[in-house]
């Protein structure tokens, strides 16, 4: 499909589906009564066998699609970002990954982008539930061009992934052509004076905050980290030795997520001081993405501040 | 197998889960007692499955949702040569194959994984779905507890076999109407079970869980029946077959066992 601004995320992943779908006997795809939301309602008309809706019991679907797992199959399930982590921890804990089963967990609309749903479905710790169960990879698409390179790599991994869906179009980052490693993080601006470390859509937040802090002669590289487990260590850590001053960036809470991850990795590795941006200690509330970004401080300006402030304790 | 063959094959299993457990000294004897009886109705007589290939395409498969009865489990497997007998006495013991909880990645025979209650009737599900799909002719059995059956999770899987018709899924609640706080009755009550199982759509059978006579009936008419899941109630006596552990009542939801009581068990299985 032709991947442009207007493009959706969601369609990405329904026309991905679709062709694997058509074209192998064992994806499917399981939906929890937001097949609307998430798009994937097209593929239950196209095909009534391999795309089930199994009503509102998130835990059932995660349950049956490590029963079909175990029968061969390939499912993706879908769901709001809160009920594909928090409500399924266990399901996904014990049926999906102790159970080895090879199981895609879509949960969309990440953290601010839950928007007018509100504090009850913006998930600010659904990296951090995932994080803590081994083997499972934890992605958070950036843009339609690298998700589209991404998904048949994440279709064919031998293990449980979670991905962590805007469904709307954040603004396109990567150039068409852009090749896309599922495991690496890369540098979509190259600086000398800082790291900024981002993922999902605080990636172009990122860039924009690189633009004014070049504007105050900081030069400022940014790393886009769609994927979070297993954090590319090897990467991050090059940039953090070169600059020696690093910022996280992330629309999550900064406990156990990004910004763990980078810490820890720095701290083993590379140790500089790190400032983050990021949801601290509230949870979400209603209202469109400015606001919100206001109110999390999810802003350029934030990105900006941090920025300053870590190069200020080199 | 004939009846007598079955019964005599109920107290092989019965003899394997008080060694299996009687070895290590400790376990969840009762629960695993109470189920020996339908496992060998359908380990004798009714499912088809290979011990020298456990993954056969197109295998009935068995998914013990009370994950705890693992040693039930491994009682049957060893029985029928999935593993060697000798494997029994390393339960729980570090790097066994043979964990407190099935690990179908860990035992041969072992179909899913599972021990966080709820959560194997909903894979038990998906199996079914799965073989639709393959149309492989294979049933899925599953074993529930009565205590699992105050989870959330049994009511949804069950809500979606009832409303989907799979009818190649047969479950079976071991209902001793006991869990490890107290009776059944008095902490959260199912009563009534066969009621509630045909609201969700189900054939449902109650009967004796320990009479591996009703036991061949009910499943032999549950595999003809089609158009519906099944429940089969196994009205059963927890700890069934060794008097002290029936005795205990509650407390043989996970009770010690010395190498007296283990003897004193086997004799009495053995009729001796």
């Amino acid at each position: 499909m032709e991947l442009n601004e207007k493009t959706l995320m969601r369609d990405v992943l329904v026309e991905f589906l679709r062709e694997r779908i058509t074209s192998d006997d064992v994806t499917m795809v399981l939906d929890a009564d937001l097949a609307k939301c998430a798009g994937t309602i097209a593929l239950e008309k196209e095909f009534p066998e391999r795309a089930l809706n199994v009503g509102i019991a998130e835990a059932n679907m995660a349950g049956i699609a490590a029963g079909l797992s175990s029968y061969g199959f390939k499912p993706f399930i879908t769901s709001f970002g809160p009920f594909a982590s928090r409500r399924i921890a266990d399901q996904a804990m014990i049926s999906i990954c102790y159970a080895k089963q090879n199981v895609k967990i879509v949960g969309t609309d990440p953290g601010i982008a839950a928007e007018l749903n509100g504090g009850t479905h913006m998930p600010f710790e659904d990296v951090a539930i995932y994080r803590s169960i081994p083997d499972i990879l934890i992605y958070e698409p950036t843009d339609v061009v690298e998700f589209a390179e991404a998904l048949p790599q994440i279709a064919d991994y031998p293990y449980p992934v979670y991905i962590r869906m805007h469904r709307k179009n954040p603004p396109i980052v990567h150039p068409a052509d852009f090749k896309f490693d599922l495991k690496k993080a890369h540098a979509l601006k190259e600086g000398k004076d800082v790291t900024i470390v981002a993922s999902g859509l605080m990636v172009s937040t990122a860039l924009d905050a690189a633009k004014e802090l070049e504007a105050d002669g900081i030069s400022a590289e940014v790393i886009c980290s769609p994927t979070i487990k297993p954090i590319d260590a090897e990467t991050i850590c090059a940039s953090a030795k070169k600059t020696g001053a690093v910022v996280t960036a992330e629309n999550h809470n900064v406990i156990g997520a990004l910004r763990s991850a980078v810490a820890e990795a720095l701290v083993e590795n590379t140790p500089v001081p790190l400032e983050s941006v990021g949801v601290k200690e509230k949870f979400g509330e209603v209202g469109k993405v400015p606001y919100l970004r206001k109110a999390f401080n999810l802003e350029v300006c934030d990105v900006v501040a941090a920025a300053k402030k870590v190069i200020s304790r080199k | 197998m004939n009846y007598d063959q079955l019964r005599a094959f109920a107290r092989d299993i019965r003899a394997n889960i008080v060694d299996c457990i009687g070895s290590l000294g400790v376990g969840h004897i009762g629960g695993c007692l109470s189920i020996a009886d339908v496992l060998a109705v359908l380990y004798g007589k009714h499912m088809r499955y290979d011990p020298e290939n456990p993954k056969m395409e197109g295998r009935d498969r068995l998914i013990c949702s009370k994950g705890h009865a693992g040693p039930a489990v491994y009682a049957v497997l060893a029985e029928k040569g999935f593993f060697p007998k000798s494997e029994l006495a390393t339960l729980n013991r570090g790097g066994t194959h043979l964990p407190s909880h099935c690990d179908m990645n860990k035992t041969p025979g072992v179909d899913m994984t599972a021990g966080s209650l709820g959560q194997g009737f909903s894979c038990a599900v998906g199996a079914a779905i799965g073989s639709k799909l393959k149309k492989d002719g294979a049933t899925i059995y599953c074993i529930i507890g009565d205590g699992e059956s105050q989870e959330g999770q049994i009511w949804e899987a069950g809500m979606y076999a009832g409303s989907h018709k799979l009818d190649n899924l047969i479950v079976f609640t071991d209902y001793n109407k006991l869990q490890l706080d107290g009776t059944i009755e008095e902490i959260n009550d199912l009563a009534p079970l066969a009621d509630k199982w045909r609201a969700f759509n189900f054939a449902v059978w109650d009967i004796d869980g320990n009479d591996v006579e009703a036991i061949d009936k009910a499943v032999s008419e549950a595999r003809a029946l089609e158009g519906k899941p099944k429940m089969i109630i196994l009205n059963t006596v927890k700890g069934k077959g060794v008097s002290f552990v029936e005795a205990a009542k509650v407390g043989s939801h996970s009770m010690n066992i010395n190498a007296e009581q283990r003897a004193e068990a086997l004799k009495e299985i053995r009729g001796e």
